[in-house]
């Protein structure tokens, strides 16, 4: 269980964590200092969208719309997602 | 044999370093200024290491400072996509400079420290100031808004200040700590009745390091290197031979290691010569210990040799005149007793300062 995340929170990724395309091997990694994370096709787009501009409850709401799924559950994944990679230091919230 | 893609290339460029500390990496016999690679080359270099596959570039040294054309290594580096880590003493850089190579696109500074205790900082650096400057560089960092990372390497004369690093650390803003054992090669091996810690200090820094892991989580990441004299089973050198990295060394010459050149009849290619996939992919040397195809027994049928690839040839040449044999910190290798001995040899004060 990770806490729920404030729709008003803006989560951005901290300065050194890039998330890229794998030219190589496929895919897209975050990358940071001595960490390769294989980004799942989900992460992605919830990644993407932490641009340090929108607001938490902005990308759920563009990420139920764009993928016609149910909004608790993409808050919930969301919030699980960006939690994991708070307490990692590779993102802010 | 079929080599995987590299993730992450260490790049020495240049041997010359204001320090002398007693475990440097770097081999006894240092590559001359006047053989290092030109900047075309280096670029070339990461060039191809991107193109490979490679994601992390580790600018390294020595000092990666006392290299003139640093910045435009980094817009190079940074341009062909690479995620740049500058490894840097901390000494010699200006604010200035360091503001040119954020803006080139540094990704990350990795700043070491010899201990808390500026005199002791400085006796092991071997260097008076080292210490403060580092501590203002830290700050010069920070100001950068660039992540930090502290590393220190951890012996004898500092295992009872884990604790008071992690916290240094942390006033210093840096995201991450790297606490790593001195390894026992080169100049590590000729200092290593000196920089050997008791096992008792050695284990119980095992713990301590749990315990600040659970007190700064969230806050800090900590990443530890046990100290393998005192592991049952050795570490996954390098993740494996010629695996996931490499090493340029500062005149081109490519090794899968950084303690590889003192292994004898290993031939390394050198990229003035040969493009750097050619080198990974056909070099003897890298082939030499990749996969498992090479191991003898015990690790030949033991269940293990997939996780730590029979630990590391540097150290069972270093220790048992063989880099083909198991490493002899492994408690299955017949020559275990050779590190038992060692972890367990009197004790003596006196450094080799790198030179
Ligand atoms: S370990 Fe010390 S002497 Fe060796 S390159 Fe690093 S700072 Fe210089
Ligand atoms: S015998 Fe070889 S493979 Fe097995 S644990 Fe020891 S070093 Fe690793």
């Amino acid at each position: 269980m990770t806490a729920a995340l404030s729709a008003d929170i803006v989560p951005r990724l901290a300065r050194g964590v890039r998330l890229q395309e794998d030219r190589v091997r496929g895919g897209w990694n975050l990358l940071a200092p001595e960490r390769v994370l294989k980004a799942n096709p989900v992460a992605v787009e919830v990644l993407k969208l932490c641009d340090g501009q929108r607001r938490f409850g902005d990308i759920v709401d563009d990420l139920t719309a764009r993928f016609s799924v149910d909004r608790a559950r993409v808050e919930a994944d969301s919030a699980a997602l960006l939690n994991d990679l708070a307490a990692k230091r590779m993102v802010e919230l | 044999m079929n080599a995987p893609a590299p993730l992450a290339l260490l790049a020495e460029l240049t041997h010359r370093c204001p320090l002398a500390c007693p475990y440097c990496s770097n081999p006894l016999d240092l590559d001359r200024r006047e053989d290092e690679l030109d900047t075309q080359t280096w670029l070339r270099v990461f060039d191809e290491a991107a193109r490979m596959g490679v994601l992390h570039l580790h600018l390294s040294g020595g000092e990666p400072a006392a290299r003139r054309d640093l910045a435009d290594l980094v817009r190079g580096a940074a341009g062909s996509g690479l995620y740049t880590n500058l490894i840097t003493s901390g000494i010699g850089l200006t604010e200035a400079r360091l503001e040119e190579l954020a803006s080139a696109g540094l990704d990350h500074v990795q700043l070491s420290l010899q201990d808390v205790v500026a005199e002791e900082a400085d006796r092991i650096a071997g260097y008076a100031g080292a210490h403060g400057k580092k501590i203002q560089f830290a700050a010069a960092v920070r100001a950068t808004g660039l992540p930090l990372t502290v590393n220190t390497v951890i012996h004898r004369s500092n295992i009872s200040r884990i604790g008071q690093l992690v916290e240094m650390a942390m006033e210093l803003g840096a995201r991450r700590v790297e606490i790593a054992h001195a390894q026992y090669y080169g100049w590590g091996l000729k200092n290593r009745a000196a920089l050997m810690p008791d096992r008792a200090d050695a284990l119980a820094a095992g713990r301590d390091i749990e315990i600040l892991r659970a007190e700064t989580s969230g806050r800090l990441v900590i990443d530890y290197v046990p100290p393998d004299y005192f592991a049952a089973t050795p570490k996954p050198c390098t993740n494996g031979w010629g695996r996931q990295s490499l090493n340029v060394t500062p005149r081109g010459r490519v090794l899968p290691c950084h303690a590889a050149e003192s292994i004898p009849g290993l031939d390394f290619w050198n990229v003035r010569d040969r493009s750097l996939s050619e080198i990974w992919e056909e070099s003897p040397a890298f082939n030499a210990f990749r996969g498992t195809d090479w191991m003898a027994e015990p690790c030949q049928s033991c269940e293990h040799r997939e996780r730590d690839f029979g630990g590391c040839r540097c150290q069972a040449l270093a220790l048992t005149g063989d880099a083909r044999n198991t490493d002899p910190v492994c408690r299955y290798s017949p020559l275990h007793h050779l590190v038992s001995a060692a972890s367990a040899a009197p004790h003596d004060e006196s450094l080799v300062p790198r030179r």
